[in-house]
C-alpha cells in the first residue's frame, strides 16, 4: 500500500439545520452563517481563512463577491462550479493548493432557497441556456427526473434491476433519517405526508413520476446549505476536532455519445484515481456518501466506484446491504440523504460533512469505528451531461 | 343569465430551438425541408453529434451534413407523467426517449403514435416530422 498522504484535512463543518427559511433568509447569509459555525467547529476564524472555494449559487463573479460579501482577501480563489459534485471538485483543489503551500485554511460554503423559491428542479420546463447541446432536445420534455429515469429504465433492460431492488436505496436513507432529528424535521417542515420508516412495498407502491422512477425514489427540494473547512496538517494539529483527512481525489466528466453506455457514469474514471492515490479499494470504505438524487444515481454510483461489478448494483444491495448497523456492506448515506433529509439542489457539501461527523464518531446513525468514507459527488444529469468528484477521507 | 366565459388563451406550445444557435442552425433549418441531418468528420470519419462545427475527434472544421434516412431504434425511454412544463403537462403522460439513428447520431426525441405503456427498447422506429413555422421537430413512432 503506497504511503497516504496527510497533505490537508476537513477540520470544521457544518450543516445548515432548516430546510424552510421561509423567505427569511437568502442564499448568501445561509453561506455567511454556515462559515461562521463551520470555523467555530475547528477552532478557527474568520481571519485564518486565506481560500475560497465557491460554485458560484450566489451569482456571477463569484469570487469577488464572496470574497468581499465576507470580508476576506484570499490569496486562492476557486470558483469550479459543476453542479452537485462542485463541493468534492473543491475539496480536491484545496488539499492540491494547501500541499502546493498556496493556502493554509479553505473555507467552502453553500446556501440554497431552492424550497421556499419554489424551484421546480425535477419536473420544471428546463430554459434553454444558449448551449447547443440544450439547442438539441430541449424539444423533446425531457424534464431531470426523466433524464435519471432513461438510465434506470436501460440499467433494468441491460442487467435485469428491478424496483425493489433501486427502493433499497430508499429505505435505506429513511432508516437513517428517522434517527436525525434534522432529517425528521426536515420532512415535518417539507409537509412530508407519512413520516416514517419505509418498506419496498411501500416505495414500488408509490406514485410513478417518470417510469420507472416512483416518488419515493425521487429527492426532496429543500433549502439549505452548509459550509467545510479545510486545512493544512499544521493547523489540523490545533483545531478543536480531530483531523478527518483527504487521502484521495478524482474528477471526470460524461456527456452523451452516440453509441455510448448510458449505464456507466464519470465515476468509473473519477473513483480509480481517488482510490488509487488512497491506496484503498471501495470494499475498504465503512461509509458510502454517494450522491443520492434518485435511487438509480446510487446504484449506478455504487457499481462504477467499484464496490461491485457494473450490472451487479441490484444483487449487491438487496437485504438491507446499505443500512448503518449492518457490517455486511458500507453505511450509505447516514444522515437521511437527499431523498429524506437535505436537497437544497447542490448536495455535494453535505457527503463532506457527514463523511467528516462520521470520521469523528458524530453521526446519529453511527458506525462504530469508522475509519474510511468516500465521498461522491454527481452534477449534472446523470442521464446526459454530468460531473464526478470523488473524494476518500480517513480517519485521524 | 350570463354566458360561461370561452378560454381565449392560445394553447401553450412546444419548446422550440433557437434558429440563431450557429453550431446547430445548419441541423433546424434542414428540418424546414424535411431532412434530418447530421456531420461527418472528412478527415476521420467521426459522426459528430449534437451537430458542431468541429469534429469532436481531431477538432478539424473538415465536415459535411449528411442526411439520415430517418430509422432507428428506441436505446432507452421514460414515461413522463408529471411536468410542471404547460405543454407537457398537457400531452403526459407522454415518452420521452434517446433514439439511436442507423447512421449512428444519438437524438432526444419523444416516441409517438403508440401507447406509451408498449413502448420496448430496441424497438425499431422510424421518423414523424412535427411541422412548426421555421423548422420541422423530429419525433419518431414505431417502425411500420
Ligand atoms: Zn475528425
Amino acid at each position: 500500500m503506497p504511503a497516504q498522504s496527510r497533505d490537508a484535512a476537513i477540520v470544521g463543518v457544518h450543516e445548515f439545520p432548516s430546510r424552510d427559511v421561509e423567505g427569511a433568509l437568502s442564499p448568501l447569509q445561509i453561506k455567511a452563517k454556515s462559515a461562521a459555525a463551520a470555523l467555530a467547529d475547528a477552532g478557527l476564524t474568520l481571519a485564518d481563512v486565506d481560500a475560497i472555494y465557491d460554485a458560484g449559487e450566489g451569482g456571477g463573479m463569484a469570487g469577488l463577491n464572496i470574497a468581499e460579501y465576507f470580508g476576506l482577501k484570499p490569496n486562492v480563489i476557486d470558483t469550479t462550479g459543476v453542479g452537485g459534485s462542485s463541493y468534492e471538485y473543491h475539496a480536491a483543489h484545496a488539499k492540491r493548493d494547501i500541499a502546493a503551500g498556496k493556502a493554509n485554511v479553505a473555507l467552502l460554503t453553500y446556501g440554497s432557497t431552492a424550497h421556499s423559491a419554489a424551484q421546480r428542479i425535477g419536473v420544471g420546463g428546463r430554459g434553454a441556456t444558449g448551449h447547443p447541446s440544450d439547442n438539441m432536445d430541449m424539444f423533446a420534455g425531457m424534464t431531470l427526473v426523466a433524464n435519471y429515469a432513461m438510465v434506470a429504465a436501460r440499467h433494468m433492460h441491460q442487467y435485469g434491476t428491478t424496483s425493489r431492488q433501486l427502493a433499497e436505496i430508499a429505505t435505506a436513507t429513511r432508516y437513517h433519517a428517522m434517527r436525525n432529528p434534522q432529517a425528521v424535521q426536515a420532512m415535518k417542515d417539507l409537509e412530508f405526508l407519512d413520516i416514517r420508516e419505509t418498506s419496498i412495498d411501500d416505495v414500488v407502491n408509490s406514485r410513478m413520476i417518470a417510469d420507472p422512477l416512483h416518488l419515493l425514489e425521487c429527492c426532496m427540494i429543500s433549502d439549505g446549505g452548509g459550509a467545510v473547512v479545510i486545512a493544512s496538517p499544521e493547523v489540523a494539529r490545533d483545531c478543536a476536532k480531530p483531523p478527518v483527512w483527504i487521502i484521495g481525489t478524482g474528477e471526470a466528466t460524461k456527456y452523451p455519445e452516440n453509441g455510448g453506455d448510458i449505464t456507466t457514469s464519470a465515476a468509473a474514471q473519477s473513483a480509480p484515481a481517488a482510490f488509487g492515490e488512497a491506496g484503498v479499494s471501495a470494499g475498504e470504505m465503512d461509509i458510502a456518501m454517494i450522491y443520492d438524487s434518485f435511487s438509480i444515481t446510487v446504484l449506478t454510483l455504487l457499481e462504477d466506484l467499484g464496490f461491485c461489478a457494473k450490472g451487479e448494483g441490484g444483487n449487491y444491495v438487496e437485504g438491507g446491504k446499505l443500512r448503518f448497523d449492518n457490517p455486511a456492506g458500507p453505511a450509505l448515506n447516514t444522515d437521511g440523504g437527499g431523498l429524506s433529509s437535505n436537497h437544497p439542489g447542490m448536495r455535494g457539501i453535505f457527503l463532506l460533512i457527514e463523511a467528516a461527523r462520521q470520521l469523528r464518531g458524530e453521526s446519529t446513525s453511527q458506525v462504530q469505528g469508522a475509519s474510511l468514507a468516500v465521498a461522491h459527488g454527481n452534477g449534472g444529469m446523470l442521464g446526459s451531461r454530468h460531473t464526478a468528484g470523488t473524494i476518500v477521507l480517513a480517519g485521524d | 343569465m350570463t354566458e360561461a366565459k370561452k378560454d381565449t388563451r392560445p394553447a401553450p406550445s412546444r419548446p422550440l430551438p433557437n434558429l440563431n444557435e450557429l453550431d446547430t442552425a445548419p441541423f433546424w433549418k434542414a428540418t424546414g425541408e424535411g431532412k434530418l441531418t447530421y456531420p461527418v468528420c472528412n478527415d476521420c470519419g467521426t459522426v459528430v453529434f449534437y451537430p458542431r462545427a468541429h469534429c469532436t475527434s481531431c477538432l478539424s472544421d473538415n465536415l459535411d451534413w449528411r442526411e439520415a434516412c430517418g430509422r432507428g431504434t428506441v436505446y432507452t425511454f421514460s414515461i413522463v407523467r408529471q411536468s410542471y412544463h404547460p405543454f407537457f403537462r398537457g400531452i403526459a403522460p407522454y415518452a420521452v426517449a434517446w433514439i439511436d439513428l442507423e447512421e449512428g447520431p444519438r437524438l432526444a426525441s419523444n416516441v409517438i403514435e403508440i401507447d406509451p405503456d408498449n413502448i420496448e427498447i430496441g424497438m425499431p422506429v422510424e421518423l414523424v416530422w412535427e411541422p412548426h413555422e421555421d423548422l420541422s421537430v423530429p419525433l419518431f413512432k414505431p417502425a411500420t
